[in-house]
């Protein structure tokens, strides 16, 4: 069964869209939220584990120290009110992916409040308020055993890892975003990537979408155009790329207005995404048993950061974004539409990366929108998920910047950091791509060159240097792209002196 | 303070996944109510200057560093679990959504 949607263009005709973003920032603290277990990912199942995160009676949580100040740097970085005094609640529930029957949250009390991040859209600057950010904990990881799909709906039983529970959280909570029309989704992308932008430039996470260290929830209504009103939301879970935040958004404005041109009404609902269909589906409607009955958490006492705490850590704080955008243009050389491009793929970070690590401006732009956006979006992930760093790609222009090996050649060392072949001068070696610049071999190939192309040969020793490109173009075909194009030029000219 | 309802005392015991029938939710659902009203007897003794308290200790920023410190094994963490499987605990069908 698929969803009516409304064509894009139409939904603004008759429509508002109001959008609110709530992300899930996993902390990179050593620790977990309440225990010392460590906050590793990738461990074997229920080894980072304790009675205080298994939620075992008698065992008492302690708060991570480092965990509050990460939590307040990202509110400083937001712009927000840093609370004074403010008290964890537990949020009650009965779901297997905590053990104790609650997750320790904050509720009306959040640790920090009203702020604000302006966002770039297309040259256009978007300013997106912020509810709050408050403090929480991740949940453990179910595995669904049985059924038909695999999925949650038809297991038998599941089956539960207690590792990630307790991973300290922070949860970013936007107001409506209203008024953005038409951009609505390039918004909900841009705010999501350059908060992610942010929470790197902290230090504070991994912020991996990919891992789930970073994770979105889209939150959309329509209202009747020029109605100042806000429609009914539904609430799309755990959408965890850039690219989906994107399509998300436009998927329910498109599904929305189908149903509300019809007559119909939206139930505030989760919904699904799946990546791979690109459309949203029903979860479960708000109901009764979304009464979380939040009482203040007993077990832990209030937080009350000093003032003088909190400007000591507004003094750790990175340099704010815009303008850390126009000091980077500005040492990069880029025009603006080349920084347009650079920021609106999230990849300012990955490439201020990778020219720290030796490559020159131009060269890593080239390779991170030209060579690696296209095999993202042939892979329909986000470059930053694809899998190279920005030390592999800087080592790759090592290579070529010492003529190892050419762009093309490069190309080809991609393909291998992506087949997981090792490191660029391994897969150079392996694959045996470096450039062939001694002269036995080329003079070889070149003279086969002149031979076989008289003609060209002749015009050349008339003077029309111009012509070599023929013969460079004939060598470069012999030695399958791996000739240093410069020394063959040189060699070709020499012998047709 | 309003008398808390029978169905107010039924769903309270859904969402604690307490399973009660009529009888008991009769005879329960007084017996809330008066312990409530217990309470909020307390709340005329306390004058305008007491605030709510949470918190019986007049204590705030208990942090803890944020070192290491050793996890139990997997074979502790489940040696209480009625069921486990692949390392993990086994728990049963889980219907509805994930939180």
């Amino acid at each position: 069964m698929s969803d009516t949607l409304v064509a894009f263009d139409d939904v603004l005709a008759s429509y508002d869209p109001a959008l609110g973003l709530e992300v899930h920032v996993e902390l990179n603290t050593a620790t977990k939220m309440f225990c010392g277990c460590p906050a590793v990912f990738g461990g074997e199942p229920n080894t980072q584990v304790c009675p205080t995160c298994l939620g075992l009676p008698g065992a008492m949580p302690v708060v991570n120290g480092k965990a509050v100040e990460s939590a307040i740097r990202i509110g400083l970085a937001l712009n927000c009110e840093i609370a004074e005094w403010c008290r964890f609640a537990r949020k009650n529930y009965f779901y297997p992916d905590m053990p104790k029957n609650f997750q320790t949250s904050q509720y009306d009390e959040p640790i920090c409040f009203e702020g604000w991040m302006d966002v770039d859209v297309d040259g256009e600057t978007f300013r997106v308020e912020i509810e709050r950010a408050h403090m929480e904990e991740d949940t453990g990881k179910s595995l669904h055993v049985g059924g038909a799909t695999g999925r949650i709906h038809g297991a038998d039983y599941s089956l539960v890892d207690y590792n990630r529970a307790g991973i300290p959280l922070i949860e970013i909570v936007t107001k409506p975003i209203r008024g953005a029309g038409a951009k609505a989704p390039a918004v909900a992308r841009a705010y999501v990537s350059q908060l992610r932008d942010l929470i790197v430039a902290l230090g504070v996470s991994e912020a991996r979408m990919d891992q789930g260290n970073l994770r979105a929830d889209v939150n959309l209504s329509l209202a009747p155009k020029d109605s100042g009103t806000l429609g009914t939301r539904t609430e799309t879970k755990n959408v965890n790329s850039f690219r989906s935040v994107e399509r998300a958004v436009r998927y329910e404005m498109q599904r929305h207005a189908a149903i509300l041109d019809s007559g119909g009404a939206i139930f505030q609902e989760t919904r699904h995404w799946h990546e791979d269909t690109g459309v949203t589906t029903s979860g479960r409607p708000k109901s009764d048993a979304d009464d979380y009955r939040y009482f203040p958490e007993p077990d832990l006492v209030p937080v009350a950061p000093s003032r003088e705490w909190v400007e000591e850590l507004r003094g750790t704080l990175p340099e704010n974004p815009v303008e850390r955008r126009a000091r980077l243009q500005a040492e990069w050389g880029y025009t603006d539409l080349e920084m347009r491009d650079v920021v609106a793929s999230g990849l300012l970070g990955p490439i201020e990366e990778t020219v720290a690590a030796g490559a020159s401006a131009q060269a890593a732009r080239k390779w991170w929108i030209a060579e690696l956006t296209r095999r993202a979006n042939d892979a329909g992930v986000d470059v930053v998920d694809l899998g190279v760093s920005p030390a592999q790609v800087a080592a790759v222009q090592a290579l070529v910047d010492a003529g190892t090996i050419n762009d093309k050649l490069a190309r080809q060392v991609f393909d291998g950091l992506l087949a997981g072949e090792g490191t660029p001068e391994e897969i150079v070696a392996a694959r045996g791509l470096a450039v062939v610049s001694d002269d036995g071999a080329l003079g070889a190939a070149v003279d086969a060159a002149i031979a076989a192309n008289p003609d060209v040969a002749d015009k050349i020793r008339d003077g029309k240097v111009a012509a070599a490109g023929a013969l460079i173009g004939a060598v470069m075909k012999e030695m399958r792209g791996q000739a240093d194009a410069a020394r063959v030029r040189e060699l070709i000219l020499e012998k047709l002196a | 303070m309003p008398e808390i309802t029978r169905d107010e005392v039924a769903h309270l015991a859904t969402l604690a996944r307490i399973d009660l029938d009529d009888a008991e939710l009769d005879h329960l659902a007084p017996q809330l109510s008066v312990i409530l009203e217990s309470v909020a007897s307390i709340s005329g003794v306390a004058g305008d200057d007491v605030p709510p308290t949470s918190h019986p200790v007049p204590l705030t920023n208990v942090f803890r560093e944020d070192v290491v410190r050793p996890s139990l094994t997997p074979e502790q963490a489940l040696s209480g679990a009625p069921a486990s499987e692949q390392q993990r605990f086994a728990v049963p069908r889980i219907l509805g959504d994930e939180q």
